[in-house]
């Protein structure tokens, strides 16, 4: 059976140039990066190969880069690090949950939070995160492309208005990186977090950037590693295969590869919504152009993932599994859709990799399964209020 | 056309449904049983840690309670070991709706509640089949130890009792629709359950030792009362006050009782009264909130009422029948002429007087094997 991948916002494989690119640290260049001798020096050069590719990417100084296990540490770091005791902190109700629970987190000790909605578009308005300002507001989080709808947040006039107030502003990138123009300065951020494996790299590895003087405290303490920003021996491998994923995704970045997804994306897009009761989430603003998250009336989400993953195409609902439940999409429903239609959502989002041929195959997989699912219970538990 | 049937198999993370799934995915050698895909499905119906830590409830449900993590687990690694699919299903809003919240009015009304059977009824065959039929699948089985085959003389599906008398599940099952039963398998009907445990050794499975879940699956630690308790608080509910009086028989006022919730029909302790012999519920009224209590032989009776039925061997109860009837899953069925009472109600008539007649149990009507149907005791 044909099998079609359709869920790169939750991961994605290596790209072969980037597992090549990691072989040689498994078992020959195997050093401790921190060792003094010939094998730490052959570990500490790859790690610094990759460094600068990384400071090339965000457009910093290399030192700026702090590598990490990913992009929960990422989000975790900046929200733990930055904030202290009577501080305000601003983020939105529609963050990554590694940035929303580390914001209850910080709430149960005594950090004030205020989380932004956003409009029924989509969008955040940086209009609202001004008038949450207080005097008091140390940092401001908000992502760069959200997960779930792909839409693109106006970080730039966020960062405007950070630091028109002096106040830190970090930036959850992990699903927007490889995906849009990248620019730290441009961005205005002082801090930001990506992941490799959204990127076709391999999991269990992320960076930061850190503005130099940003007063953070680190998450992870012990060695002096990643100058003292993060303790913890370096994953070399992963490092290496980070640093050759964002080399490939600023390849991507130049060379098609996104308006060719958008066209992809877009006639699938449009396929599905040639079917009666099915909207775009998010489509009215500007998006990732790998992802449409839809809504299918009538049509129990959860019960359309397994039929169309037992036919071969792949995605994921409009629910997240937490702990053994499943909770309707914070962000769909922060958009106003309510419980039902939000659980009637799909999301698809296609790899870099994608073909027409996998549009294809969706195309056929998709109406199928909708009128399948509707012929079965018209007035199906998914959809009535 | 062949047509490749799928079916979705209930998976509980016990040793039932896990063999279950298993006997329809594989013969014991490890060759796949040709014809049919399998999938396996767990219905995930209430939150486990909800409830944990309040009014005495467990804080961590043990391990075999149905839902929780643990068992998940479990199912997954069988279906893993299986070589099949296998997906979570979220039902949590309709278990709530369907079988919790019943549960609890039922209770507060002073009645005797049984969610086994309407989880059966709402959750495992109506929405697990409606499920199944959402992705693909032609028929859903269970680990369930019943039998259901096609009279064709009698043009009906019929219910039997399984091989293993002990582990009998035919009590739950006797509101299942012809529909239902025409795509439900039963692959354990005609093992017993040693038998059951030493197929799923065969197949490898790790846990053909797994101790049974004995509790209801939402009330971890097994109190009612716990639950009734922390689940109305929840809901921003007061309990509602039903404190009266406790009567003998004859009318006498001997005492008073906290709340009629407190107390089920043939319950001898707790009743805070003191008599030369022992005492037991014979009737609670919800609209007096009067709790009669008698002795022993008080507590048998001859005739019982039951209402919304639900026939299987036959369309419906027309004229009298001789039956052997169940007042309670642990009960031997005891003969009685079950005659029609009115829409949808029957009135059975025992040959002996039986012991703590219950409303709010289930009521299941037997010819000899087969469940010729049943309802719920008024």
């Amino acid at each position: 059976m044909l099998r079609v991948y359709m869920d790169a916002n939750a991961t994605t494989p290596l790209l072969p140039q980037v597992m090549e690119a990691m072989r040689p640290y498994w078992m020959e260049n195997f050093g401790n990066a921190s060792s003094i001798h010939i094998h730490g020096q052959a570990a500490h050069r790859a790690v610094d190969r990759a460094r600068e590719t990384l400071s090339r990417f965000f457009n910093c100084h290399e030192a700026e880069v702090v590598f990490n296990s990913g992009g929960t540490e990422g989000d975790n770091t900046a929200i733990f690090g930055m904030l202290h005791p009577g501080d305000h902190f601003i983020t939105t109700s529609i963050e990554h949950s590694a940035v929303l629970r580390a914001a209850d987190r910080v709430a149960s000790r005594g950090v004030e939070v205020t989380f932004i909605d956003p409009e029924p578009s989509g969008l955040i308005n940086p209009a609202d995160i001004e008038r949450a300002i207080k005097p008091n507001t140390r940092l401001i989080s908000v992502m760069l492309a959200n997960n779930e709808t792909g839409v693109l947040m106006p970080v730039q006039e966020i960062g405007k208005l950070a630091a028109s107030r002096r106040i830190f502003f970090h930036i959850d990138a992990v699903q927007g990186a490889g995906k849009v123009e990248f620019d730290v300065q441009r961005f205005g951020c002082h801090l930001l977090s990506i992941s490799a494996h959204k990127m076709h790299g391999p999991k269990g590895v992320g960076a930061m950037y850190v503005r130099r003087g940003t007063p953070i405290e680190p998450l992870m303490v012990g060695g002096s590693h990643e100058r003292r920003q993060r303790a913890g021996t370096e994953n070399v491998p992963c490092i290496v295969g980070l640093g050759k994923a964002v080399e490939l995704a600023m390849d991507s970045l130049a060379d098609g590869t996104i308006p060719r997804l958008a066209a992809l994306r877009d006639r699938l897009e449009a396929g599905i919504l040639a079917l009666s009761g099915t909207r775009v989430n998010g489509g009215s603003v500007r998006r990732t152009a790998n992802t449409t998250n839809i809504s299918f009336d009538q049509v129990e989400g959860e019960a359309m993932v397994i039929a169309l993953d037992l036919k071969g195409v792949a995605v994921s609902g409009g629910s997240a599994c937490h702990s053994g439940s499943t909770e309707p999409s914070h962000v769909l429903m922060a958009m106003g859709l309510n419980k039902n239609a939000a659980r009637a959502s799909l999301r698809f989002s296609l790899m870099r990799t994608a073909t027409d041929a996998d549009v294809d195959h969706a195309l056929r997989v998709v109406p199928e399964a909708v009128e399948h699912l509707r012929a079965l219970s018209p007035v199906a538990a998914g959809t009535l209020g | 056309m062949t047509e490749h049937t799928t079916i979705a198999v209930a998976m509980s993370g016990g040793v039932d449904s896990s063999t279950a799934a298993a006997m329809l995915a594989h013969s014991a050698d490890g060759s796949a049983v040709s014809g049919n895909a399998v999938v396996g499905l767990t219905l995930h119906l209430w939150d486990q840690t909800r409830l944990a830590g309040k009014h005495g409830i467990p804080d961590a449900p043990k391990a075999g309670r149905c839902c929780s993590l643990d068992d998940v687990y479990d199912a997954r690694r069988v279906a893993e070991q299986l070589g099949i699919p296998y997906y979570v299903v979220n039902q949590e809003d309709r278990f709530e709706r369907d079988v919790v919240r019943p549960f609890v009015d039922e209770y507060l009304a002073g009645r005797t509640p049984i969610p086994c059977s309407l989880c059966n009824n709402h959750l495992k065959f109506d929405q697990l089949l409606q499920t199944a039929r959402s992705i693909g699948a032609t028929r859903i089985a269970t680990g369930h130890y019943a039998v259901n085959e096609y009279d064709p003389q009698r043009a009906r599906w019929i219910l039997k009792r399984p091989a293993d008398l002990a582990k009998d599940q035919t009590y739950f099952l006797f509101g299942l629709t012809q529909e239902q039963l025409a795509h439900t398998l039963f692959p354990l009907g005609r093992l017993t359950k040693p038998e059951v445990r030493e197929i799923a050794r065969q197949h490898g499975l790790k846990l053909a030792e797994k101790p049974d879940s004995q509790e209801i699956c939402f009330i971890p630690g097994g109190d009612y009362k716990q639950f009734l308790t922390a689940y109305l608080e929840e809901q921003g509910e007061s309990m509602p006050e039903t404190a009266g009086e406790l009567v003998a028989s004859n009318g006498e006022v001997i005492g008073r009782h906290d709340g009629i919730s407190n107390f089920t029909v043939g319950q001898r302790k707790g009743l805070g009264v003191s008599s030369p012999n022992p005492l037991y519920v014979l009737q609670i009224d919800p609209a007096s909130h009067r709790v009669t209590v008698g002795v022993d032989e008080e507590l048998a009776t001859r005739t019982l009422r039951a209402r919304r039925l639900n026939w299987i061997s036959i369309p419906t109860l027309t004229a009298p029948m001789r039956v052997r009837i169940k007042i309670r899953h642990r009960h031997d069925p005891a003969w009685a002429t079950l005659e029609p009472a009115g829409e949808s109600e029957a009135l059975a008539t025992f040959d002996e007087p039986q012991r703590a007649v219950t409303p709010g149990q289930s009521a299941v009507f037997y010819d000899g094997d087969e469940v010729v149907g049943g309802g719920w005791i008024v």
